[in-house]
């Protein structure tokens, strides 16, 4: 498999949707560039219609099937339903983020807002195409650091800026250990990086000490992007100093393209050693996520860091589906991005339209928030249900396929770790019950007023609400899933 | 089959519940009722070109040498949750379905359009539609149910609009607690429906109607001969299937709560409580008749509970003063009937299994021709309400003069209950009491006295209503006949009590598709209509004119009268049982566990939680050099703990 004989320019075309983003990618910039406008008030529609226009291609435009540059990226119907998937995640977010980039203080910069984004979002390309571990840190990294320069966008904001820093200085320590991790990898797989070389090697060769912390050192690194605990430490301070656009950005998007990377690197890499090393790594990681991010939940006042909590142990239950490490754990796991997607992003979408029309971000403002906004107060509660899987919404749904697919590979050890799942769903209950308490039940005066929030920001709900509504009831969204990862099994040599 | 009518069918419906349930406070009236009635026209069209496409199309997909198919116009995966447990949704067409949908639509079509009238001054109009549009839409979705978890799921919605719409007067104490009672003792039902239901998918590992009846004995033989507490594990999801029906048909002793449903409007009883849910349980057995004939212990105990119901409610229904109570107690009679025809549609085996139609085909007959005459009834009761506002027959007599079209349909109704030549329930009643002696002369005599009693009390209502003696009230407020919109239904429902009789039922519904010539049993036709006519009699000496009879009888056993009128004390059965043993025994013991024990664990769980929650606090400093020591002390306790435990 030699990189530079194989290179043919006609195998780009594969790449479809990396391009359909560096095209918009470019538009953006050059509209930005070359428009002397100052307000620049078509940016936000133009961007949006494109990235819609684009997620549409991805999605009828069928997968070629075809791996390339050597096999380093593959791109088939699976890869193309979680590009396609992200999209969604992240259009909502643009949507959300219309009033803010339009503020004062940060309209100037408004394209490069959507540039960062637009790049980030090429860099989770290639994380989940990418079958090699060098296009894998590239896409990985590509990801990474411009998000620190959103996570930085309130330029005045001095928390912002603290989070940035934060987040920057703990994603290079990661990437480092990801990176010492990486070259055990390349020691042990005898100077190769792909993931079948090292896959192929793993089946053939025995346990060793070098194996095992590659593996550790990797559960670290794309932990990191996961805040799986004890990787998770920035995501609170991160979360809650970030304009809460990127904060929904970053608990969703980001979080959505790193799990899947997780799966197939640990599935076709390490698919060897599964039982032997880590799925007890991964054992003790899940459980630590869910109970810790629920224990910190319980006690955050403020909305931001109360869903960075929340958006830990759901990467938790995220997690479970590589836990069964199938084609039905990968199916549902998608799935369950999907819904948490949606209904983490109507959770969000609530709190910037208050945010940005009032400013107020405490629980406590939310008290009786119902008399004076009913149709927020009614997405939230519904987000809220959703999250904590109550039926008939979304969450629910998700929540039991995911459960189901771990407890069907039949191991005792995963019934017990799907229980430990269960008592933590009600934890979880407890503090999303509280949100939902203070808008419908608390006898306070409402301390928000009531306001109109912008036509995107509704839009951005409607398509949240329908979501949390009908994903779950409506048949085909999962089946698309499990479709979309059975037409692609072979490629991942998952269900053999 | 194109997929397009039925799915309108089942989706024009459930859009207007949510038009007019959304919309309708910002719609006057008249437009509510209008779109209302104007969706269930067009569902009643679209059924019947459905029902009549099967019917008659002659396509290979619904009838192959003179033999009516199953057809499944669609069935989705609609919920996969793991490779056993999968929920579909369809559509099925077969006799039984074809024919539920003529009925329900029909029936629903003219409540929409009765309702007008009838409910022209309520509170609610708007929402009175919503519901009634919700329920054809459950009850519609029940019927073409491909299989039994769908089944569930509308069983259930019928049984919310169901309690939506007994309980639309909220504002009334009894009607609230009517809705209450009719919700909780079917759902008390549907509790060992839903094990029954698990039960059987759990052996058959199908919820799919066509795969479990095509081939019932693969079902019986699918369980292994399991047995649970002496008798086998089919019979008990048979049995346990059944009770939900008994919970919706009214079956004893989970009757309770029809005769209170008729807190509700008028139409609405018409419609859900005479016509179409209550024969839902009728309909179950129908649609698992052919796994309940290999099971015949669980048909036996339907026909024994069916035949006990039958004549405990058409004795109470001599004893009650309020009209609809009488027509409730004579709808729970006429399913017990229904009922016992299934029951005993089944013959001995002789060689092998050997199945008899005859009964089968007779109590779909019945389920028809009586939807049409007891809503005839019903809406005619309403008619009387509406006329003298009151439900009680003391407050009426001699109103044939006032109300002329109530009066003659309200008789073509009797006339067609008690089995007279030629009005529609003598052929079905006819073919049912036939196929009862041809199981068992003791089940044919039994119901053939029923139906004796089940014409005494029909003509006792009607004489006590139309003839008797005239009520003085009407000198100041003089009783008339209901508008058009509430007399063009009755006329319509009278004429096809009329003649429904006349068509040939058995070519069109029997239990495996091969039609049945029905003849008329002579001797059973003759025995019953002599009884029949008897038992009017009767009637006619007793209450045509006031008289002393009635009282008379009264007094000669005050006790039964009694006991009768306070349909053998039920209801306070289950009061005492509920509130004295139930609340009072066990709940008090129980709530005494959950407070102390249960709630202690919770509060100690939850305690625990904060206490960890507060003393890990310590660990989200803030600072990013604490984060990444934390961070790479994970990473290498990762390694070392599996290296330790690896090597």
């Amino acid at each position: 498999m030699d990189f530079i004989q194989s290179t043919d320019y006609s195998q780009f075309v594969s790449m479809l949707p990396e391009l359909i983003v560096l095209g918009i990618f470019v538009i953006v910039l050059l509209a930005d560039l070359f428009a002397g406008d100052t307000k620049k008030s078509f940016l936000t529609p133009m961007t949006a219609v494109l990235f819609l226009l684009g997620t549409v291609a991805i999605w009828i435009v069928p997968a070629s099937g075809e791996s390339i540059f050597g096999g380093m990226y593959v791109n088939d119907t699976m890869t193309n339903a979680v590009k396609a998937i992200l999209n969604i995640g992240a259009f909502i977010v643009i949507l959300q983020s219309a009033k803010w980039v339009d503020r004062e203080d940060v309209v100037i910069r408004k394209a490069e807002f959507f540039e960062l984004m637009l790049v980030t979002l090429f860099g989770m390309y290639l994380m989940v195409s990418a079958r090699h571990f060098l296009l894998f840190i590239i896409g990985l990294e590509t990801a990474s650091l411009p998000l620190a320069a959103m996570v930085a966008f309130e330029k005045r904001h001095y928390e912002s800026h603290e989070a940035a820093i934060k987040y920057i200085l703990t994603a290079v320590f990661s990437s480092a250990i990801l990176m010492v991790g990486l070259s055990f990898v390349y020691a042990f797989s005898t100077g190769s990086l792909y993931f079948d070389d090292l896959a192929r090697v793993i089946q053939s060769g025995e346990m060793s000490g070098l194996l095992i912390a590659a593996i550790a050192f990797v559960i670290a690194g794309i932990g990191f992007k996961l805040s799986l605990v004890p990787f998770h430490l920035w995501t609170a301070d991160v979360y809650q100093g970030a304009p809460t656009a990127v904060t929904s950005y970053l608990s969703v998007v980001s979080k959505g393209a790193a799990a899947v990377t997780f799966f197939v690197i640990f599935t076709t890499c390490f698919g060897g050693v599964y039982s032997d090393c880590w799925e007890w790594m991964m054992y003790a990681v899940i459980i630590a996520t869910i109970t810790i991010g629920n224990l910190f939940a319980i006690r955050q006042k403020n909305m931001k860091r109360f869903m960075a909590f929340s958006s830990i142990s759901q990467a938790g239950y995220i997690m479970l589906g590589a836990m069964a490490a199938d084609g039905r754990g990968l199916a549902s796991m998608i799935f369950y991005i999907f819904v948490y997607i949606v209904s983490n992003l109507g959770a969000f979408a609530v709190i910037s339209t208050i945010e940005s029309s009032t400013g107020k971000l405490s629980m406590d403002d939310y008290n009786g928030l119902h008399k004076t906004n009913p149709w927020l107060s009614f997405t939230m509660t519904l987000a809220m249900f959703s999250l904590a899987g109550i039926p008939p919404f979304a969450g629910f749904f998700s929540k039991i396929l995911i459960f189901t697919s771990v407890t069907g590979t039949g191991s005792m050890a995963l019934y017990m770790l799907v229980l430990i799942a269960l008592i933590n769903t009600i934890i979880s209950l407890y503090y999303y019950l509280l949100v939902v308490k203070a808008i419908w039940i608390s006898p306070e005066e409402p301390k928000i007023g009531a306001f109109r929030s912008d036509n995107w920001s509704r839009l951005a709900l409607w398509i949240c609400v329908a979501g949390i509504v009908f994903f779950g009831i409506v048949p085909f969204i999962y089946q698309y899933c499990v479709d979309s990862v059975s037409a692609s099994a072979g490629m991942l040599g998952l269900l053999n | 089959m194109e997929i397009t009518l039925p799915i309108l069918i089942l989706a024009i419906p459930v859009c207007m519940f949510l038009l007019l349930g959304i919309g309708g406070v910002y719609m006057p009236r008249k437009v509510a009722g209008v779109l209302g009635i104007l969706g269930m026209g067009t569902t009643m069209t679209l059924a019947y070109i459905v029902a009549f496409t099967y019917f008659f199309s002659g396509n290979p997909e619904f009838i192959i040498d003179g033999v009516r198919q199953q057809f499944q116009v669609f069935d989705v995966t609609w919920l996969a949750f793991t490779e056993r447990l999968v929920v579909n949704l369809g559509f099925i067409l077969d006799p039984i379905s074809a024919m539920m949908l003529i009925v329900i639509t029909t029936i629903s079509f003219m409540v929409h359009l009765y309702s007008w009238g009838y409910m022209e001054h309520e509170p609610g109009f708007q929402r009175y539609y919503a519901f009634l549009s919700l329920f054809s839409f459950s009850m519609l979705g029940l019927v073409v149910a491909t299989n039994i978890f769908q089944m569930y799921i509308f069983w259930e919605l019928v049984g919310v609009s169901s309690y939506l719409l007994i309980g639309f007067f909220y504002k009334l104490p009894s009607a609230v607690s009517a809705s209450k009672k009719a919700f909780i003792v079917t759902r008390f039902a549907d509790l060992g429906f839903l094990i029954g239901i698990l039960l059987l998918s759990f052996y058959t590992d199908t919820f799919n109607f066509i795969s479990m009846t095509s081939n019932p004995e693969a079902v019986l033989s699918s369980t292994g001969g399991a047995t649970f507490m002496g008798a086998s594990v089919l019979t008990w999801a048979m049995v346990l299937i059944y009770v939900g029906g008994m919970g919706k048909s009214a079956m004893m002793p989970l009757h309770i709560w029809l005769p209170d449903a008729m807190e509700g409007p008028t139409p609405v009883s018409a419609l859900i409580h005479a016509a179409t849910m209550v024969v839902a349980g009728v309909y179950l057995v129908a649609r698992m008749f052919p796994v309940y004939c290999v099971v015949d212990d669980s048909l036996t105990f339907v026909t024994v509970v069916g035949a006990i119901t039958a004549f405990y409610a058409a004795v109470v229904a001599c004893a009650q003063i309020d009209i609809k109570r009488v027509l409730a107690f004579s709808t729970i009679s006429q399913i017990a009937f229904m009922m016992v025809s299934l029951g005993c549609a089944y013959d001995q085996p002789v060689e092998g299994v050997h199945y008899s139609g005859l009964g089968y085909m007779a109590g779909m007959f019945h389920l028809f021709t009586h939807a049409m005459f007891k809503a005839l009834l019903f809406l005619g009761a309403g008619a009387l309400i509406h006329a003298v506002h009151s439900n009680d027959y003391t407050k009426m007599g001699g109103l044939r003069k006032y109300m002329p079209i109530t009066h003659w349909t309200f008789l073509i109704g009797c006339l067609a209950i008690a089995g007279i030549w030629p009005f529609a329930g003598f052929f079905s009643k006819d073919e049912m009491l036939a196929a009862m002696f041809s199981r068992h002369w003791f089940w044919g005599a039994w119901m053939t006295m029923v139906a004796g009693l089940t014409a005494f009390y029909m003509f006792r209502l009607y004489y006590l209503i139309f003839w008797w003696e005239e009520n003085p009230d009407y000198k100041h407020h003089k009783p008339h006949d209901a508008p058009w919109q509430m007399s063009l239904p009755l006329i319509i429902l009278a004429a096809v009590s009329c003649v429904a009789g006349f068509i040939p039922f058995g070519e069109f519904v029997t239990w495996n598709g091969e039609p049945y010539h029905i003849h008329i049993e002579l001797p059973v036709a003759a025995t019953s209509l002599i009884v029949a006519i008897c038992a009017i009699g009767l009637a006619t000496v007793m209450y045509r004119q006031r008289n002393e009879w009635p009282t008379r009888v009264k007094n000669m056993c005050p006790g039964l009268w009694m006991a009768a009128h306070r349909r053998f004390y039920w209801d306070e059965i289950y009061m005492f049982i509920t509130h004295k043993i139930i609340f009072g025994g066990i709940c008090t013991a129980i709530a005494w566990f959950d407070r102390h024990v249960i709630d202690g664990m919770m509060n100690a769980f939850a305690w625990v939680t904060q206490k960890v929650s507060y003393s890990i606090r310590g660990m989200q400093s803030g600072q990013v050099q604490a984060y990444v020591v934390w961070y790479f002390l994970g990473a290498a306790l990762l390694a070392a703990v599996t290296w330790i435990c690896l090597l």
